[in-house]
């Protein structure tokens, strides 16, 4: 399943997954058959809190339209109290994005745990709706990517 | 103060008068005789905080003066294990607002307050208690915010486009002390002096701001030294207000140590939803 917009235009989305749990989610999602874009392009990582907001911009300076973070339900951190501290560094970071006027949309934190796979599949799927509605992303990224 | 140099302390960290009439730039003097040069008053603007940093190993105690604003400075960085207390002697010295070649500067025109944090002695007068504040600190984010998205982008395009990435608004920054800087490194795709992408100057502004968040004590001197005049006190002073209201007020720099709101979290913090939740997109 892809997500195309009436031009035939298809997002680019980077998914920041958490081992524990999200990236769980979207195997039970896979095992559930339950569809999710093929544009999602999943990034396992140990913890949330692992996503350096640097990694956010570089993945949309290299050409991604959107990109959402997925983590562990506050209070079920396998490290205790990662997820906590994404969520403070995320709502900064995403707050000056939406400063330097890009389109809120673009970004996203879920907390999806290993159980919620049919969440993993609908959240996936109303991402990449947004992403495409919005449109290619014109404001970040590199000139290069954009040939 | 010339009194200090002669046994209590080694050295002495202050002002020099530079090239230009207004021009007043740091210095170090190590004796009596040098000390001829030392000048405060009107355009003695630069925070000498983080000059401490290299003086921290040196031999024998350093004299340092730091206006109000400065100690803010010190003592965060005595908070993050930067500074050691013992080896300093502070005079913390009266500030009337400093100047530039254009007038007040524009920390001096937002001052926080003429309230010494740290110091062993203070020398100022009645007219250097005056508050020297004529604006809200957080007048220039308001406004950004609330203009549309499109006029915000265009604002910051047309800023930050004009960074020549000389780097100054990281080396004055007194809260930037890493010895080594990820913007060092060649592959972190902001290494380069010339752009090759159309983002990299808002990657490297806004990753500048983030590892400043929560220990930026708002001492204004990234905008003071940018030499293309970009207003960088406005992304500081975004993630100031974004903290005050979502965790707490805190001002670093104030207080015993403690955590700052970005090394700290309740159970109850924000979504990162609200974000889109809010109004004026």
């Amino acid at each position: 399943m892809q997500m195309v917009n009436e031009t035939g235009w298809k997002p680019k989305i980077v998914a920041f997954c958490c081992n524990w749990c999200s990236y769980a989610g979207a195997d039970l999602a896979g095992s559930g058959r339950l569809s999710y874009p093929a544009d999602i392009k999943i990034i396992r990582v140990p913890c949330s809190c692992r996503v350096n907001p640097l990694f956010i911009l570089r993945a949309f300076e290299r050409g991604a339209d959107g990109v959402i973070l997925c983590g562990c339900h506050p209070g079920d951190c396998h490290y205790t109290s990662g997820n906590y501290y994404a969520r403070r560094r995320m709502t900064m970071l995403f707050s000056m994005l939406d400063y330097l006027g890009i389109e809120r949309g673009r970004t996203r934190v879920e907390w999806v745990s290993a159980a919620e796979g049919a969440k993993f599949s609908a959240t996936m799927n109303d991402f990449a709706k947004t992403i495409t509605e919005l449109g290619e992303n014109r404001k970040l990224g590199d000139l290069r990517c954009k040939k | 103060m010339q009194l200090m140099n002669e046994g209590t302390v080694a050295r002495v960290v202050g002002w020099e008068k530079g090239e230009g009439e207004c021009d007043w730039t740091p210095a170090l003097f190590e004796s009596v005789q040098e000390m001829d040069g030392f000048v405060y008053g009107d355009y003695a603007g630069a925070n000498l905080s983080k000059y401490c940093v290299k003086m921290n190993k040196a031999e024998g105690k350093t004299l340092v003066v730091l206006k109000p604003c400065d100690t803010l400075s010190f003592r965060q960085l005595i908070h993050e294990h930067r500074l050691n207390r013992d080896n300093f002697y502070l005079i913390g010295a009266g500030c009337k607002g400093m100047k530039d070649e254009s007038g007040l500067l524009l920390k001096c025109k937002t001052c926080k307050g003429k309230d010494f944090e740290i110091f062993d002695e203070i020398i100022d007068d009645e007219e250097s208690k005056q508050p020297t504040a004529i604006m809200d600190r957080m007048e220039g984010v308001t406004a950004l915010e609330n203009e549309t998205a499109q006029e915000r982008f265009d604002f910051w395009r047309n800023e930050l486009s004009r960074c020549i990435r000389c780097n100054a608004c990281r080396n004055v920054c007194p809260a930037c002390t890493c010895e080594k800087c990820v913007f060092d490194n060649p592959a972190s795709s902001v290494a380069s002096k010339a752009p090759v992408t159309d983002f990299e100057e808002n990657v490297f502004h806004i990753i500048r701001a983030f590892h400043v968040a929560g220990r930026c004590t708002d001492c204004g001197e990234c905008s003071r030294v940018c030499p293309q005049h970009i207003p960088l006190h406005l992304l500081n002073r975004k993630f100031i207000k974004d903290m005050n209201e979502l965790y707490g007020e805190y001002q670093a720099g104030v207080g015993e140590e403690e955590r700052t709101p970005m090394t700290t979290y309740t159970k109850t913090d924000a979504e990162p939803s609200i974000v889109r939740e809010r109004g004026n997109a």
